[in-house]
């Protein structure tokens, strides 16, 4: 329903079933309609936030624009559809986004019953928990009683129970949608433990809390939670170009290829390099790209560090295991070759 | 002195009432007018300035610096003098149809030409302007497009359905009566549910109609059960012998409807009517709860930015100072127009909210 | 063609359209939700839930019992909500639509202002105010504050002693006696002033409709103005205020739904993680809508009645 007619003909349409997306792949369909429709946060700053211009930044939002560098040179070509946590999975199954980038953990559940393909993680998180350093706690085994401040509808609050169950502890929980809402309630001593990815936490301690010395994160943590984007299921082509956007920004991060270098690289003696940059070979063939597609998506968008940087170093994240598996971390590209 | 004794201190509980009320508004005026004009900030860029220790002043420099994204949303930025103009061709219309010598049907007319010239300037892709895909509209434009649409729609659907309420066949009476009594029995938010998560389940695969339209569809849905109570108000109040003199002239039902019953009936439920398009209005702000970018949450989502969070009364006070300066506006239009003589005698508006 | 032959004609084609539109609705959902392997029917309502609620209304529930019992509890906190902020909806508005028409000028014109802002902001707005207000403003329990031997105040909530149990600040928070909620707090306050505000004009419109000449009468058999209030404008006041009273009644118990925002749990809210939690929407959005539905009829039924019997006693008046 991008234009005009369509508000008033897409019942009509409906009505007739007519089925324009499902003939073909969602690389075509995307090539045909000049454009990625991108599902994301509907504001998770470093995530997918727009800023007071009302651009969208953010970790999340460089996938999408990593992909719309590769289909079409061009990362701009993208338009997002805020979803909320209800919407994201019937947004991707309905077609009416092509990509989900939305702070999503990848599960065995959702990546069978819910029809998704995983394509990758772009942050790899796990849950852990907040409280002001009066209470004096050091462990979570100590919470026995406490009050916890939850967002409701995602892994984060079955974890909770889990956890306390587990521990035979009880627990009062306040559960709130929105996540400014739920800070408020934790900063203002609503709750005694505020829970949520400890990537979330680091960030609002360094932008949220009043007095970040005030408030501790405590040693455990109690559930991955690797973050991902992810396509339909059965549409393998697409579920490709997706994948490898992502992995294409690792990538260029070992090969210490930047926004800033990529122009130089084509000068470079290294074969892998040439196949990056698409100089040699024929790697964006097989993806039905073009075959600068990984160098349109480091020239626009950068790699994966630079995002990283420019979107969640600003808020008091640590590369931690989100650094490249050279440097400790969990950050793997399979071979570009 | 007279007019003290008359209306402050008639008795002693009138006395203590005003004393109790004059020692609060001393205990609580001066504490608030510090707070909200003489120790805020207006304007800075950096929001350090609102966080100095020490400055327990409003933060309006929050508003300054956001006001663009609050009132256009992701609107393209440079593009904003679209979306400003539509607002004002929108607020434009909403006068020029309050006024009762326009009252006539090629009001319609006005009305479409007008939601066309809207339409065009916010999608663009004519007559050289940028094509702006819906899922970028936001702010304050959005809740007037969804309370302006909604109830452009929705009206005549509800003048179907009041008339269907009314009819004498069985079925299409009881289907009206079921529509309308569900729709009202059930909260908003459960029909904004409705669209955003099963109206997609409902459609062939591979067809789907974006929020902004699934999310209007709803609130249409929703505003035409509860206009089609005020027109049936109207209705009913409409003396039998009207009816009885236009069969007796030989006109069809159609003609009777829509010559003597019609415009008697709107013009008495023009007051109810407006009442419930302010709480039609009010309740576009639930969108919120499903993610489009309406008013509220606009205001929200630059809460959500770390740089400027913490602001919430400033952005709560500054979000209801709009939604009254609209509300208010219309209701005091309603009151005036059930005070003024051409409604003397029509029945009070029951609904309401 | 007869009058009777074409009204038979429109009504068939009326059911055939609705019949049409209903199977389109259903093929199609049912060829989705298999695409998509999304489980039908209410066999998940006798699964572990999985998540904790934070208020129960006194019944028993852990995160090891049912999705319906989890559900039964949101509607039994559905029930609170309403049912409290009726009485004290009713009560405020009364004295508002009181307040409005008193000789006293400034009270007329302060709830006349009160009226005007309440019912020009949106509800959802002034629930997120109410909730910062008080979660930001009372001190944490270890400060909480005690007006009242035995009751405490805090952000955590208001305690207050039941017979042989009264609360004892223990570890994080107090233990025993009984709670109410900052989010039912604010919930409380968010709805009963919003619905005062319409209620208080309903009363007034009431009152103002009680002729002039009747009042006069009842001062000149020298009534004096509390039982001329009493005795003549009440009755007759209330036969006009019951009907548009039950609407009020009825929008304070849908608009309780919008828990789901300041974390309330109530039906909507509990509904709402189900539905994430399970996927099955179409179930989870139709119980939301059974029970609204069932509640609805039912006080309007209610209401009904009562209005029958208030005209009638006031006709034999």
């Amino acid at each position: 329903m991008k234009n005009p007619v369509g508000w008033a003909g897409a019942f009509a349409l409906a009505l007739l079933g007519i089925s324009d997306l499902h003939a073909q792949g969602t690389l075509d369909a995307v090539q045909k309609k000049g454009f990625v429709q991108c599902g994301v946060n509907t504001g998770l700053a470093g995530f997918s936030q727009p800023d007071s211009k009302g651009v969208w930044k953010g970790l999340d939002v460089d996938v999408c624009r990593a992909v719309a560098a590769a289909v079409f040179g061009d990362a701009s070509k993208v338009r997002y559809t805020p979803l909320t946590a209800q919407q994201r999975f019937t947004a991707l199954q309905s077609g009416e986004v092509d990509v989900l980038a939305r702070n999503t953990t990848w599960t065995i559940t959702r990546d069978t019953s819910l029809g998704l393909n995983f394509v990758g993680v772009n942050f790899y998180d796990g849950q852990g928990f907040m409280v002001p350093r009066k209470l004096n706690v050091k462990s979570a085994k100590q919470l026995n009683g406490a009050t916890v401040c939850v967002q409701p509808g995602t892994t984060t609050e079955l974890n909770l129970a889990d956890y306390f169950r587990a521990n035979r502890m009880t627990f009062k929980p306040v559960v709130i949608e929105k996540l400014e809402e739920v800070l408020n309630a934790y900063f203002a001593g609503r709750c005694d433990v505020f829970t949520t990815d400890v990537s979330g936490l680091v960030s609002v301690r360094g932008s949220r809390a009043p007095k970040p010395e005030e408030h501790i994160i405590l040693p455990e943590v109690i559930s991955k939670e690797p973050l991902g984007p992810a396509v339909r299921h059965g549409d393998d082509r697409w579920f490709d170009v997706v994948k490898w956007s992502l992995f294409a920004m690792i990538e260029a991060e070992e090969m210490r290829l930047s926004s800033k270098t990529i122009d130089q690289a084509a000068a470079s003696k290294d074969p892998a390099v040439q196949r990056f940059i698409g100089a040699t070979g024929d790697i964006g063939k097989m993806l039905a790209l073009d075959n600068r597609w990984a160098l349109n998506i480091v020239k626009q968008v950068g790699n994966y560090g630079e995002s990283f940087d420019a979107n969640l170093k600003p808020l008091g994240f640590e590369r931690g295991i989100n650094a490249l598996w050279t440097q400790g971390g969990l950050m793997y590209a399979p071979p570009i070759r | 002195m007279k007019w003290f004794r008359d209306n402050l201190f008639s008795s002693w509980p009138s006395a203590i009432a005003t004393i109790a009320i004059l020692w609060l508004a001393w205990k609580l005026a001066p504490p608030f007018v510090d707070w909200a004009l003489i120790d805020a900030v207006w304007r800075s860029p950096d929001p350090r300035a609102c966080r100095q220790p020490g400055g327990g002043g409003a933060c309006w420099a929050f508003i300054a610096e956001k006001h663009r994204f609050i009132l256009f949303g992701t609107y393209p930025f440079e593009q904003h003098w679209r979306p400003a103009l539509a607002t004002a061709i929108l607020i434009f219309l909403w006068i020029f149809s309050s006024m009762r010598k326009f009252w006539n049907w090629w009001l319609a007319a006005v009305w479409g030409s007008g939601l066309a010239l809207i339409a065009t300037l916010m999608w663009g892709g004519a007559f050289g302007l940028a094509y702006v895909e819906n899922e970028r509209w936001g702010g304050l434009i959005l809740t007037l497009l969804l309370a302006s649409f909604g109830v452009a729609f929705a009206f005549p659907l509800s003048i179907l359905l009041a008339l269907g309420r009314r009819s004498e066949m069985p079925l299409l009476r009881t289907a009206c009566i079921a529509y309308i009594e569900l729709i009202r029995g059930v909260p908003l938010i459960s029909v904004l549910f409705m669209a955003s998560v099963m109206l997609p389940l409902f459609l062939p695969a591979g067809v789907s109609i974006d929020k902004l339209l699934r999310a209007q569809l709803a609130l249409i849905l929703f505003a035409a059960a509860y206009l089609a109570e005020a027109v049936r108000g109207g209705l009913q109040a409409i003396p039998r012998h009207q009816e009885e003199t236009a069969d007796a002239l030989g006109l069809s039902w159609w003609g009777k409807t829509r010559l003597v019953i019609l415009p008697q009936a709107l013009r008495i439920s023009i007051p109810p009517l407006v009442n419930t398009f302010i709480g039609f209005f009010k309740d576009t702000s639930l969108v919120l709860i499903i993610g489009l970018f309406d008013l509220l949450s606009t205001i929200k989502v630059s809460l959500q930015d770390p740089a400027w969070s913490g602001f919430g009364v400033e952005a709560y006070l500054f979000v209801s100072a709009v939604y009254f300066a609209f509300c208010f506006a219309m209701s005091a239009y309603s009151r005036r127009l059930e005070r003024s003589p051409a409604h003397a005698g029509a029945p009070r508006p029951l609904v309401d909210s | 063609m007869t009058a009777r032959a074409r009204q038979l004609l429109v009504q068939a084609a009326l059911a055939a359209a609705l019949a049409l539109a209903a199977w389109y609705f259903v093929s199609n959902t049912a060829a989705n939700l298999e695409a998509r392997r999304i489980a039908s029917g209410f066999a998940f309502l006798w699964r572990e839930a999985g998540f904790e609620i934070g208020e129960t209304a006194g019944l028993a529930y852990s995160a090891a019992d049912s999705y319906l019992r989890a559900l039964a509890i949101g509607l039994a906190n559905t029930f609170r909500i309403a049912l409290i902020g009726i009485v004290f909806a009713t009560a405020l508005g009364a004295l508002l639509g009181l307040a409005r028409l008193s000789p006293n000028w400034l009270l007329a014109k302060l709830a006349g202002a009160y009226v005007e802002v309440i019912r020009n902001v949106p509800l959802l707005v002034q629930l997120f105010f109410w909730y910062a207000l008080i979660s930001e403003n009372l001190p944490g329990p270890a400060e909480a504050l005690n007006p009242l031997p035995g009751v405490f105040l805090s952000n955590r909530g208001i305690f207050f002693p039941l017979p042989g149990d009264s609360p004892v600040l223990s570890g994080f928070n107090f233990a025993g006696g009984a709670t109410l909620s900052p989010e039912f707090a604010a919930l409380l306050v968010g709805l009963v002033t919003y619905t005062a505000a319409f209620i208080g004009e309903i009363v007034r419109a009431g009152i103002l409709s009680v002729d002039r000449g009747q009042i006069e009468a009842a001062y000149s058999l020298g009534l004096a103005r509390r039982a001329a209030m009493r005795f003549v404008v009440l009755p007759q006041a209330l036969r006009l205020i019951v009907p548009p009273m039950t609407s009020q009644y009825l929008n304070l118990t849908k608009n309780s739904s919008l828990a789901v925002a300041i974390g309330y749990p109530d039906l909507v809210s509990i509904a709402n993680t189900t539905m994430n939690q399970t996927g099955q929407a179409i179930e989870g959005i139709a119980i939301i809508m059974g029970v609204y539905l069932t509640i609805s009829l039912s006080i309007s039924a209610f209401m009904n009645w009562y209005n029958r019997r208030v005209a009638l006693r006031g006709m034999l008046r």
